[in-house]
């Protein structure tokens, strides 16, 4: 990976990672189990660590740039996480909590379970990729005959 | 505790707000060092890149982050197996049954990518960032997730 990264950008990525995924774990929310009774109000944890994190989150994404005049390794300016609204924001959220009720997996969520040992959670990741290339493949056909025969009508 | 809290939360709450802590945390190290709020959904795509050219997936966005978003993942597992294996040793066996995973999987995988964002993207960055975006996202994977879950639950799957 010699992309002209700064030497330490690589090892920060690791050390963020496993930080993230020791808390997945700890929290118990790389076990589908306890996502599942969450969304069946029999435990409220998860609302502490999601919203935990969420709050902890805004007050880094308000203080951090006003004391940093931008990022160490990268130079980059640092931002908050907007995404813009639109259509797609609603669709994919529905579609998103249809699955997350079904499996009790999200993402990060499925990575940290791998690291307990749950190999039982290989079928969420197989699955999620499958969807993210689903969903990929979808879109290409979808437009490609649109830019190609922009004036059918019916 | 307060009765009504043993209630909300009969396994306690220190072990979630303390796991919560732990994923800003991590958030916040990589932001710190790079100003990159990392979400953990975009590295199914990019992934993807490295062997498929379909043009949703063969982008400079994804091209250009797919190393660093495949570390990042790597170390969510291994992170996962400080807690599990190292210092709470005892590998953990979901029950849930195959197809739920598989099935709701194929489908966190469409949502997340159709929707611009996952649990930590959209519910811990998008929510932390006050995107009104992200509120309307997570509002609505929320409220879906739990009535999916409860009627799984009322037609009797378990678990």
């Amino acid at each position: 990976m010699s992309d002209g990264r700064h030497p330490l950008f690589y090892p920060l990525i690791v050390v963020g990672g496993v930080i993230q995924g020791f808390g997945l774990a700890y929290s118990g929310m790389a076990r589908p189990e306890v996502v599942l009774e969450f969304l069946q109000f029999e435990d409220f944890g998860l609302l502490l660590v999601m919203g935990g994190a969420a709050a902890v989150s805004g007050v880094t994404f308000v203080v951090v740039p006003r004391v940093l005049d931008g990022a160490p390794l990268t130079g980059d300016p640092h931002g908050r996480r907007i995404r813009s609204m639109d259509r797609d924001v609603v669709v994919g959220g529905v579609v998103f909590g249809v699955g997350w009720g079904i499996s009790g997996i999200c993402p990060g969520a499925a990575y940290a379970s791998l690291g307990v040992g749950n190999v039982e959670i290989l079928w969420a990741v197989a699955g999620m990729f499958l969807g993210a290339y689903v969903q990929a493949y979808w879109r290409a056909h979808r437009s490609a005959p649109r830019t190609a025969t922009p004036t059918t009508s019916d | 505790m307060l009765p009504v809290l043993a209630d909300l939360f009969p396994n306690g709450a220190t072990r979630y707000a303390v796991g919560g802590l732990f994923v800003a945390t991590g958030i916040a190290v990589v932001y710190v060092g790079t100003a990159i709020i990392p979400g953990n959904s975009t590295v199914l795509e990019s992934t993807l890149s490295y062997v498929s050219d379909l043009p949703r997936l063969d982008r400079p966005a994804y091209v250009t982050s797919r190393d660093w978003r495949v570390v990042f993942a790597l170390s969510i597992v291994a992170g996962g197996a400080l807690w599990g294996l190292v210092l709470d040793p005892g590998t953990f066996h979901t029950d849930v049954q195959w197809w739920r995973l598989l099935g709701g999987g194929v489908l966190v995988g469409i949502g997340t990518r159709v929707g611009k964002g996952c649990t930590a993207g959209h519910g811990v960055c998008g929510i932390g960032s006050v995107s009104r975006t992200s509120i309307v996202n997570v509002a609505l994977f929320v409220g879906v997730a739990i009535l999916t879950a409860m009627a799984v639950g009322a037609a009797g799957v378990t678990p």
